[in-house]
């Protein structure tokens, strides 16, 4: 039972006189679901449901999983997108950490990397608030302020005709979330937590959106590795369901992942 | 051609009208869902900033997918506006399979819990099940 304590007493008055248990339809056809809407929004989770999921056996070394600075300064547009999207994870872990300061110098590279995208006109509000959630150790508000930073960003993108660098902003928030949960139980091997790395779905949604964007996008030469370590990461990342990857699977994982992440933060400016 | 010029403005200005309309219904059907998913953030769910819109018709069902993580819990909550009567969400597995839920049913707002054993891909339904059509708008919250 999901519903306990205030949450229960708040929604009884509502629930008054109405159907607990509602109305079952048949079983979903192969054609229903292959339908179904798909949004960046609500299909691809964001980094924090992920590390939501990975301190649930047991707290990881949140401050472990901190990387050295990256560069702010790509002149690569595509680059910028796939790092903002791995410094809006790396803010994620911060929060996880509780660590504030580590938030605010991230919150304030986020802000750099969006003005070289030239989508900041909004984003010096985010800033503030990331700032004062932080000092004030308000983390779930600086999750949910993390979340709206990145999504005023793609909206930003959306309105400026930069939306094929949405999807991008998303992937490279999920390669780094899953370099961190595969390193993190590389390291301390759990079944529970392995079982976090099947997302053949996500990958193959995530593909098709990489699929679609512009093709001058698609061949610059970033993208089109990270495209086609998708294909490979999909496979490694299928598992039936109640199976968990062995640690060797994993391994595999992670060391995909990490090379991605070091490519994607390697300041080429090739363009 | 004055006459032609007079119907393509009306046009547009009736296609503008429509769409804010859709949109203010849009709006009030966030809040409904909002109200409900609020509930959940006082036992500790974190709310997501992105959110689903659409339109139901009667009879029929609108379908999402969404990935989940196995360990975490999650609300799917989903508001409508008038004339939907009576809204209901479900989850299916990725075989299309309905599972097991926690379901809340306010009529027009409505909301399915879920705590998923396997990570992977899921499906999240809104059904009107009483009413006509309307605009309707799913969130989701986890922890």
């Amino acid at each position: 039972m999901l519903v306990r304590g205030r949450t229960a007493l708040l929604l009884l008055p509502i629930a008054v006189g109405a159907l607990i248990g509602a109305p079952q339809p048949a079983k979903l056809a192969p054609d229903q679901m292959a339908k179904a809407a798909r949004t960046d929004a609500i299909t691809i989770p964001t980094p924090g449901e992920l590390f939501a999921a990975l301190q649930k056996p047991g707290k990881p070394n949140w401050t472990g999983a901190y990387r050295a600075p990256i560069p702010t300064t790509y002149k690569n547009r595509a680059q910028l997108a796939l790092n903002l999207g791995g410094l809006i994870a790396d803010g994620f872990i911060a929060i996880e950490a509780q660590d504030s300061q580590q938030v605010k110098n991230i919150g304030s590279d986020v802000i750099k990397l969006a003005k070289a995208l030239g989508v900041s006109q909004n984003i010096l509000v985010r800033s503030n608030s990331i700032n004062d959630f932080a000092e004030t150790n308000q983390w779930d508000s600086l999750q949910e302020e993390l979340e709206a930073t990145q999504n005023e960003v793609k909206n930003s993108m959306q309105s400026h005709s930069d939306q094929d660098l949405v999807i991008l902003v998303s992937i490279g928030g999920w390669i780094r979330g899953t370099q961190v949960v595969s390193g993190s139980v590389a390291t301390n091997y759990d079944e529970r937590s392995a079982k976090l790395l099947r997302q053949p779905a996500l990958v193959s949604f995530i593909q098709s959106k990489l699929n679609d964007i512009s093709p001058e996008l698609r061949t610059d030469p970033l993208v089109k590795n990270v495209n086609e370590q998708l294909t490979n990461l999909e496979k490694l990342v299928t598992f039936p369901a109640g199976r968990s990857p062995s640690p060797d699977d994993v391994r595999k994982v992670n060391s995909v992942v990490t090379d991605l992440i070091q490519q994607i933060q390697h300041k080429t400016d090739t363009k | 051609m004055r006459r032609g010029l007079f119907f393509i403005m009306l046009l547009v200005i009736a296609s503008a009208w429509v769409s804010l309309a859709d949109t203010d219904a849009e709006v009030n059907a966030r809040k409904n869902a909002l109200d409900v998913a609020g509930a959940f953030t006082n036992d500790g769910f974190k709310l997501r900033d992105g959110h689903w819109c659409g339109m139901l018709k009667p009879q029929d069902h609108a379908l999402i997918a969404v990935n989940l993580y196995a360990g975490n819990q999650y609300w799917f909550a989903v508001g409508a506006t008038d004339p939907a009567k009576k809204i209901a969400v479900n989850v299916y597995d990725e075989t299309g399979k309905l599972l097991t839920a926690d379901h809340y049913d306010g009529g027009d707002r409505a909301a399915a819990g879920f705590s998923p054993t396997d990570s992977g891909q899921y499906f999240v339904s809104v059904d009107l099940v009483e009413g006509g059509s309307s605009s309707f708008c799913l969130i989701y919250s986890y922890k």
